[in-house]
This record gives structure tokens, sequence and C-alpha cells, in this order.
């Protein structure tokens, strides 16, 4: 491999057959590029289509809490528990591998909310930023509750946009006015839209700690709502959801005197349902460009080998001349091997280089729901140009080992 | 310098098959200028590649400078390829994508010599045959007495102990065929065994001995007197 006279044998083959050079570099660069293109886009479709159906996906876990049912440990049956920031901090920090987002829930019903002359009565929801993300809401002005309104409370709100329609006439923007909450001056910063409808748009949120403080809740929080990281497939889903699941329960029970065997002091309300046919859809989604990937594969290898063929036929009767003179059989398969390698390897890292290139410039700038940043795994990519790199070394091991195995003089006549 | 005997020769095609060499008895001398005369189809070429090793026989033996030939495995017929003949086509059998003096140098390259020398040794004999400007020209720059004299160089280069040469100058006119003779009849007098398959006389008059061959037999077999081409040119 690395004799050098070997080399500048091969180097002079190479230059001095620009055009045969030429076309299987390109040949094999531009099949590369092509496969690196339909990856990047089948991924791109993968993600764009899992962002579209995410919402369905996200493994959605409800958290409330009701009064006991069992009596334990002397304590009676009926007792109210209610969880606390604390809990909630200890929940979020021992499942923090689980969990991609996370909020509490400080809330009630019926509280008077007023602008001006309007005013009705609303659900107020004391949250944390995440809640946008595992509610699903839908920003249709301004922005959500973010963490700076946490560390400052704020006397912000975010109005769902039944509220916004009782509350303020057609075309008035709600955005930076006040509006009353049991009286209290909160300025609206954005008005949300639930896929759920109406039923889901007559609430607003406040930051947390200032639903507590308004509710005198103190610590005391309602519930917790979390959402946990996508899985590759649903079983590893439910099998991480029940995880979790039952490490919050036993942290919970154990923290507020609860027996083992209460089923209603803690609900849990998970939305595995849905996500099940999500995972059905990426899984027919990924088999499908796992399938386009394989025949482009083979598509990629039949070409190579097809070149090399043709480049080890076409050389024939050099093979001849060659062996006239003295060839050892060995010489002449490294030859043409090494240099079938070699424009190989070139041509594809170009053609894969180039690929990546174009991926990463003109990605970003597809428009559409359906596609979202098409990118290559980088292995897969490698992987496929190694595979075309042997393919195309074994496409022309074996016309290359036929032409030397026949007697010279048959491969002097070829023409 | 070579010995053969009784050695026979076949084509298969299809079901049938061509006896073409029917038992050649033949012996070549070193230093001699042998030519082979014969009709079209006796078997010259035949018999030749069969020297030359690039074919094989089916029975007979045959010894070159002593050594059996017999059932070579490819490595070993490539290093007596290389290291006791030089071939000379009729059409020349150059590789076209390299230049006179690369031509040249290739048997070179097989025997192991590093570049430089090749180059070195590579143009001493392109000089020998005339064409030391010609060398970075390639084949198709070339005419055709030019490439035959590569050839004869690129066969000399490797400095082997016999030139085999298939109608040398059968792609020739007769005067530069008459220039191709004067450098063989050259060669032969620094005392190098030549071989020259031929259909023509006065191509044949140029050697040293003369073998007929009709049917894949000798038909005849005699010393003649050389006519120098020098005369000729
Ligand atoms: N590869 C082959 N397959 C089948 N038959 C062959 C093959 N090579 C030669 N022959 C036959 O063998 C016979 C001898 O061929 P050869 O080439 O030795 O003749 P030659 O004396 O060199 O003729 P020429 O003067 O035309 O070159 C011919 O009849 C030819 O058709
Ligand atoms: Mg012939």
């Amino acid at each position: 491999m690395f004799n050098i006279e070997r080399w500048q044998e091969i180097f002079d083959a190479i230059g001095k057959n620009k055009l045969r050079t030429f076309l299987t570099g390109v040949s094999v660069a531009s099949g590369i590029f092509i496969l690196v293109l339909l990856l990047g886009v089948g991924q791109g479709m993968q993600n764009g289509i899992a962002k579209e159906f995410e919402s369905d996906a996200s493994n959605s876990i409800w958290v409330w809490t009701r009064t006991t049912s069992v009596e334990y440990k002397g304590l009676n049956p009926g007792r109210e528990i209610i969880m606390t920031n604390q809990d909630y901090d200890f929940i979020n920090r021992k499942n923090e591998k689980y969990l991609e987002y996370k909020s509490s829930r400080a809330r009630d019903w019926g509280i008077v909310v007023s602008y001006k002359k309007e005013s009705g009565s609303y659900g107020v929801e004391g949250i944390f930023p995440d809640f946008q993300m595992i509610e699903n809401e839908e920003m249709i002005s301004g922005r959500f509750i973010n963490q700076n309104d946490i560390k400052e409370r704020n006397k912000v709100v975010v109005i769902g946009n039944k509220v916004k329609k009782d509350l303020f006439k057609k075309d008035k923007d709600p955005i930076g006015e006040l509006i009353r909450i049991n009286d209290i001056p909160f300025m609206v910063v954005g008005v949300f839209h639930d896929k759920a409808g109406e039923r889901e748009e007559d609430r607003v949120f406040v930051p947390s700690p200032i639903a507590q403080q308004i509710f005198s809740k103190g610590q005391g929080i309602d519930g917790l709502a979390y959402t946990l990281k996508p899985e590759k497939d649903f079983e590893t889903a439910v099998r991480k959801s029940q995880e979790f699941v039952a490490s919050m329960k036993g942290y919970l029970k154990e923290k507020h005197v609860i027996s083992p065997e209460d089923k209603r002091a803690i609900g849990v309300n998970n939305s595995l349902k849905g996500a099940k046919r999500f995972y059905n859809l990426m899984f027919m989604i990924k088999t499908f460009f796992w399938w386009v990937g394989i025949c482009t594969i083979i598509a990629g290898v039949v070409g190579v080998s097809n070149i090399m063929l043709i480049i080890v036929k076409e050389r024939t009767k050099e093979i001849g001349i060659r062996k006239a003179l003295g060839a050892q059989p060995g010489s002449i398969i490294t030859m043409i091997l090494q240099e079938a390698i070699f424009v190989t390897t070139i041509a594809g890292f170009t053609g894969l280089i180039l690929g990546l290139t174009l991926l990463e410039f003109a990605g970003p700038m597809i428009q559409t729901n359906f596609i979202a940043n098409p990118s290559v795994n980088f292995n897969v990519a490698i992987t496929t140009v190694l595979i075309l790199i042997l393919a195309g070394a074994l496409a022309g091991f074996f016309p290359a080992w036929r032409a030397v195995r026949i007697k010279p003089i048959v491969a002097l006549r070829d023409e | 310098m070579i010995e053969i005997k009784d050695l026979h020769k076949s084509y298969q095609m299809g079901s049938n098959s061509l006896h073409v060499l029917k038992g050649i008895n033949f012996s070549v001398k070193e230093g001699e200028l042998v030519s082979i005369m014969g009709s079209s189809g006796s078997g010259k070429s035949t018999l030749l590649n069969i020297l030359g090793m690039l074919d094989e026989a089916d029975t007979g033996s045959y010894f070159l400078d002593g050594m059996p030939i017999k059932n070579l495995n490819e490595k070993i017929a490539a290093k007596y390829r290389n290291q006791f003949l030089g071939f000379i086509f009729q059409s020349f059998n150059l590789i076209t994508y390299k230049n006179a003096i690369d031509n040249v140098a290739l048997p070179l390259y097989y025997q192991g010599i590093k570049r430089k020398e090749r180059i070195e040794k590579g143009m001493h004999y392109l000089s020998k045959v005339g064409l030391a400007d010609w060398a970075t020209h390639l084949p198709n720059e070339l005419s055709g007495g030019q490439k035959q004299r590569v050839a004869i160089a690129r066969a000399l280069a490797s400095e082997p102990k016999v030139l085999l040469a298939d109608e040398p100058t059968g792609a020739l006119d007769t005067k530069t065929s008459y220039e191709v003779m004067e450098l063989i009849q050259g060669i032969n007098d620094e005392g190098k065994t030549i071989l020259i398959v031929t259909h023509e006389p006065d191509i044949a008059d140029m050697t040293k001995r003369i073998v007929n061959l009709k049917d894949g037999v000798i038909i005849d077999d005699t010393i003649v007197k050389q006519v120098k081409a020098a005369a000729y040119v």
C-alpha cells in the first residue's frame, strides 16, 4: 500500500487517463451526493412530521391530589393531601433524566376577571413557562409566561382567546392592557389558542408564585404537569413512563404518609394512547426512508460496479501488455484496485462534503411544515461511502482477477 | 538457448479442435538470428507465442536457457518473461497513455528498478533506436516505424536473453522495414538471440537462418547468407 513506486505508477495512470478518472469520479461523487440529499430530506421529513404530530406524541402526565381513602399509620381516611413547591422541586430533581417539560399548577375557578367595564368569571392558573409546551398552547399574539416573570414575580397574565373575545372589543389589541384578577391589576402579555377549543380557552395563566400569593395557597400546589422525553419506540416510552410514575408516587406517598394501597389520594393521568399512534407513524416513516436509503445504496453499488467492470474491460489489452512485459498477477490486481479505491474514495468524500454542505446551507431555507432540519447522520453517510468504495473494489477485483488469469495472448488480442 | 521437442498445439473451437502445431522439433543457439516463414495460418504466431510463454503448448517439451517451461504458475511465468524474453509485436502494443520513455521503462518497473534508474536506462535504449528526441511523445504522435522502434527499445530495456518478434515489419513500408531490420541486425551483432516471424522473403534474407512452417510442421530449416539491411537504407 505504501510502495511509493507503485503510487507513482498509479498517479501516472490517473493523470494520463483524465477522462476515465473524471467520469468515474463524477459518477461516484454524484451518486453519494444524491444519496446524502435523499437521506437528508428523509430525515427532514421525519423531523417535520414528528414536529407536526408531536403534540399527540408527547407523553404528558398529569398529577393531582384528593383526600385519602385508606387509614394508614393511625391517620384517618378522608385527610386532605396538598402537594408543595418542595415536592415539585424534589420530584424534578430526582427524575431529571425522564423529564422534558415540567410545571406545577396552582389554580382556582370562578375568579372574577375584569377589563374596564367588562368582566367575567374564569379559571386562573399559576404555572411555569414549560406549561405552554405541555398543554401545547399556541400564541395568537404576544408571548407566554417566561422565566423572568417567575423570578421577578411579575404581575403578568396570558389570556385565553375566549377571555379576550369576552373582555375586549373585537379589534382591540389586549397586549399591554391592564386587567384585574380578584381586583389586582395584571398586565396582559399574550393571548393563546388551544386546539381543544373555547372550553380550554376560558382561563388565564399567571406566574406560579403569583397565583399562590393571590389565592393564599402558601407553598401549596394543586397539581403537576409533565411531558417525558421522546423515546425511540413506544415500548420504551411506556416503560419510562411507568418508571417515572412509580418513582413519583412512591415519593409522594411516603412524604405525605399515604397508604401504598390508597388508590384515591394521588391521581395520575397520562396520555400514552395518543403516543402509540405517533410512534407507529414514525416507525412507518423510518421504515420507508430506510428502504429508500437501501435502494439508493443498491443503485449506487450497481453503478459503481458497472463503472469498474467497464474500466477493467477497457484495460484488458493493457493488462496483456503488462503481463507480456513480466508483470506479476498480484501487481496488476493491486494496481487496478488501488487506482479504483483511490478515485472512489476521493470522489466519494467530495460528494459527501458537497451534499452535507448543501444540506447545511439550504436546509434552514426550506419553508414547509413537513420538512424540518434536513440533516444526515454522519456515521450513516460515512458508512455509505465506505460501502460504495468496498463495492467498487469488489466489483473491480473480479474482472481484474479474471483478466489476470487468462493467458496473456488472449488479453493482448482484446481490442 | 531454445530447445523444443515434439511440440503440439490445438485450438478448441466448440466441438471441433484445430490441430495447429503437429510436432515441432527445433532448437536455437545463443546469438542466432532466425526467421520463421510460412503461409498464413501455418502456425507461426502460435509457435512464437508458445516460445514467449504468452501461450501454452498441449504436449511436447520446451527448454529455455536450460530451464523446462511446463505448467509454470503465473508468478514464475511472469518472472521468466520479465528476465529472459523481449517481445516485438506487429501491432506494437505500446501503452497508449504512456509516452515513449515511460513505455520503454515499463519492463524495468517490473524488475523492481527505481524510477531514476529506469528513466536513465530507458533513455539509453531510446537513443539506441534513434528516438532520444521523441522521449516525451505519446504513441499516437509517432509514426509506425517510430512506434516499432520504441517497442524494440522496450524489448531491449529489460536486457532479455531472447528477442521474439512477430512480423515486426508487417505494418511498415519497405524503407522503414529495412531501418527496423538494420536495428535488429545490430542488436544481433551484439550477441542477442532473435527470432522473427515474417511473411516477406526479403526480410527473411536479412536473418541468418530461415525456418519454413507448413501445416504445423517444419518443412525446411536452412542457414542462409545474411543480407545486411544497411545496404538498402
Ligand atoms: N485463439 C485461437 N483460437 C482458435 N484458433 C486459432 C486461434 N489462434 C490461431 N488460431 C488458428 O490457428 C491457426 C494458426 O494461427 P497462427 O496465428 O499461428 O497463424 P500464422 O502462421 O501466424 O498466420 P498469419 O501469417 O496469418 O499470422 C490458424 O488457422 C488460426 O485460425
Ligand atoms: Mg501470425
